[in-house]
């Protein structure tokens, strides 16, 4: 029986199920064109040596857009307040050095990272009772609460003015800060990809799967025994974290911050960016926040006024013609050109 | 004496000053085979929300093995292995049939608790899965997405994914609910070929299939238990035939 079917091409029972098992098993294998978005990384570092403190505000928004990715993208979780725990971060970092002296910058992301974290576990642990309009109401009024908080008290956080003239430790005691912002070019990217990987095994582990689920079909993860709002508090905690790392790293890279990092533009900045790259696809990130960012750029340079008119008819066109972001056009097209190779 | 599989209790349950579940008392033995019939609106659904934990009682009981889960969350009871189907499907439609499985089984054991390890690294889940799939016949679909499969497809992966749980009750609701009949045997085949361990109540209208499959049959009218009996008792009931089986004869009150 087995043999005839081998004949024939049809595949034999064990042969279906290893090619099933197959599919789960190297999901989460490393494959070459993930290299791309890194080699070109590292590619600019050379070819725009004048370019890089804004090449590590393009990386501070990666590592943003990627927080919200994780949350929004795989737990569909909506929220228009993550600019709260990317404010956190921020302000974690320029706080401990102004006030406590504390100007070592890896420790110092890694502080912002853990407060952002410890107040989104806190915060996701009420608020993510809800979903849908009211939970985007409730994290747009935790950030509102949060910017107004920081104005109240201007006298530690420097209000709207903001705190200037931060300075920082060099990075590992080694490379100094320069003016052109070289050491914190590769010092940002080397955090991008320390926390990419972390996301990337949350992602394809059990756990990413369930958070999936429940973007899914939240019924459904009830009725399967999922504890639903734990899984939701823990990646919302995870997130928060990763946004206040980044949140870190923006006031390290700037040597200044003020409230505006809590705005309700910059929570919605950061989705829109993970629209136009792609939600839910890991890259979409950097897609989008590289797009984003370099079109402004050069958007502001061409009419200082109206250079918001460009992004938002590129949001229009990817809303309407590309659903699942710039990312799902180019799978779109690397589907297309592996059915032409093999026809 | 062993205690029930699962035991309701004076069920009681209103939406406002609509009383839809009223003194509810239900027992299903281990391996019982039970069928719940009633006309549309007779509150069918609803107990089975209620037994689940999607509501909440207003008052009553309900006992799993014996264990007092009135006021345990319906992730609970999944856990201590109280599974349903859904009268309209309820699945990861944008995930794979694999997928679906393998997530219920990682919820099943608590793998998905882990943030590091990939998720294809337990082989055992994935054969398991595979086990199930196969069973009921639908592994050749395990790499589709669910949406793309065909409904009758679908009412199967639902069924699959309750047995991923290893359920000790199940309650499946309308399993062949939106099925063309051209396929409905083949769900209904699976229904008849369950495990005799896992004690099971079945919402079913059709009556060819309630009166083959079920050992004991609770007749729901209004909220209320009408009567309850065997096949035989309840198909030469005079007053059941009036309220329902009379109606059904007319194709009144099918629905799905």
């Amino acid at each position: 029986m087995a043999a005839s079917e081998t004949l024939t091409g049809e595949p034999t029972r064990e042969q279906a199920r290893a090619r099933a098992a197959e599919f789960l098993i190297s999901r989460h294998y490393y494959r070459w064109p993930e290299a791309v978005p890194w080699l070109i990384a590292i590619a600019c570092y050379f070819v725009f040596p004048d370019r890089m403190t804004f090449g590590s505000q393009v990386l501070v928004m990666i590592m943003f857009a990627f927080s919200l990715d994780l949350i929004l993208g795989y737990a569909g979780i909506v929220t228009l307040g993550h600019a709260a725990f990317f404010g956190i971060g921020a302000y974690t970092v320029a706080l401990a050095t102004l006030r406590l002296g504390w100007s070592e910058p890896i420790s110092g992301i890694i502080a912002g990272g853990l407060v952002a974290g410890l107040v989104g576990a806190v915060v996701g642990w009420f608020i993510l009772r809800y979903r849908g309009l009211t939970l985007l109401m409730l994290t747009i009024a935790f950030a509102a609460t949060l910017q107004e908080s920081g104005n109240l008290r201007s006298d530690i956080t420097g209000g709207y003015d903001g705190l200037p003239g931060l300075t920082f430790d060099p990075v590992l005691g080694l490379f100094d800060y320069d003016l052109y912002g070289h050491t914190n070019y590769l010092y940002a990217l080397v955090a991008l990809a320390v926390v990419f990987y972390f996301v990337r095994r949350i992602v394809y582990s059990p756990f990413g799967q369930a958070l999936t689920g429940i973007r899914e079909n939240v019924r459904r993860m009830h009725a399967i025994g999922s504890p639903v709002h734990r899984r939701l508090v823990t990646v919302y905690a995870v997130s928060a974290a990763i946004a206040g790392v980044a949140g870190g790293l923006f006031t390290q890279t700037n040597a200044y911050v003020t409230l505006t990092v809590f705005d309700f533009d910059s929570s919605a900045k950061v989705m829109v960016m993970l629209i136009v790259g792609g939600t839910g696809r890991l890259y979409g990130a950097f897609i989008g926040a590289t797009v984003y960012m370099v079109l402004e750029d050069y958007f502001s340079k061409l009419s200082p006024t109206f250079w918001q008119f460009g992004i938002g008819l590129l949001l229009v066109l990817v809303v309407l013609f590309a659903r699942r972001g710039l990312l799902g056009l180019v799978e779109d097209a690397g589907a297309y050109l592996s059915k032409r190779k093999q026809p | 004496m062993t205690a029930a599989a699962l035991d309701v209790e004076r069920l009681n349950r209103s939406f406002g000053a609509l009383h839809v579940t009223r003194d509810v008392n239900l027992t299903l033995e281990r391996g019982a085979r039970r069928a719940l019939i009633g006309p549309n609106g007779a509150g069918k659904t609803t107990l089975v929300n209620l037994i689940t934990g999607v509501l909440r009682p207003s008052a009553g009981r309900v006992l799993l093995d014996g264990d007092d889960i009135t006021t345990t969350s319906q992730a609970e009871r999944a856990r201590r292995g109280l599974a349903r189907t859904f009268q309209i499907n309820q699945l990861f439609r944008g995930l794979s049939v694999l997928e679906n499985l393998a997530m219920t089984i990682g919820e099943r054991d608590g793998n998905c608790n882990n943030m590091w390890r990939s998720a294809g690294a337990k082989r055992s889940v994935i054969d398991e899965a595979l086990d199930h799939l196969e069973s009921l016949r639908i592994a050749d679909d395990a790499l589709k997405l669910v949406r793309e499969l065909p409904y009758g497809r679908q009412r199967l992966v639902e069924i699959a994914i309750a047995l991923a749980q290893r359920p000790r009750v199940l309650l499946l609701d309308e399993p062949a609910a939106g099925v063309p009949s051209s396929e409905s045997h083949l769900i209904l085949d699976v229904v008849a070929g369950l495990d005799p361990e896992i004690a099971i109540l079945i919402i079913e209208h059709d009556m060819d299939v309630v009166f083959r499959f079920a050992k004991q049959i609770t007749v729901m009218v209004q909220g209320t238990v009408f009567t309850e009996g065997t096949p035989d008792e309840i198909m030469h009931n005079e007053q059941v035939r009036a309220v329902y089986l009379g109606q059904e004869r007319h194709k009144v009150a099918r629905h799905g």
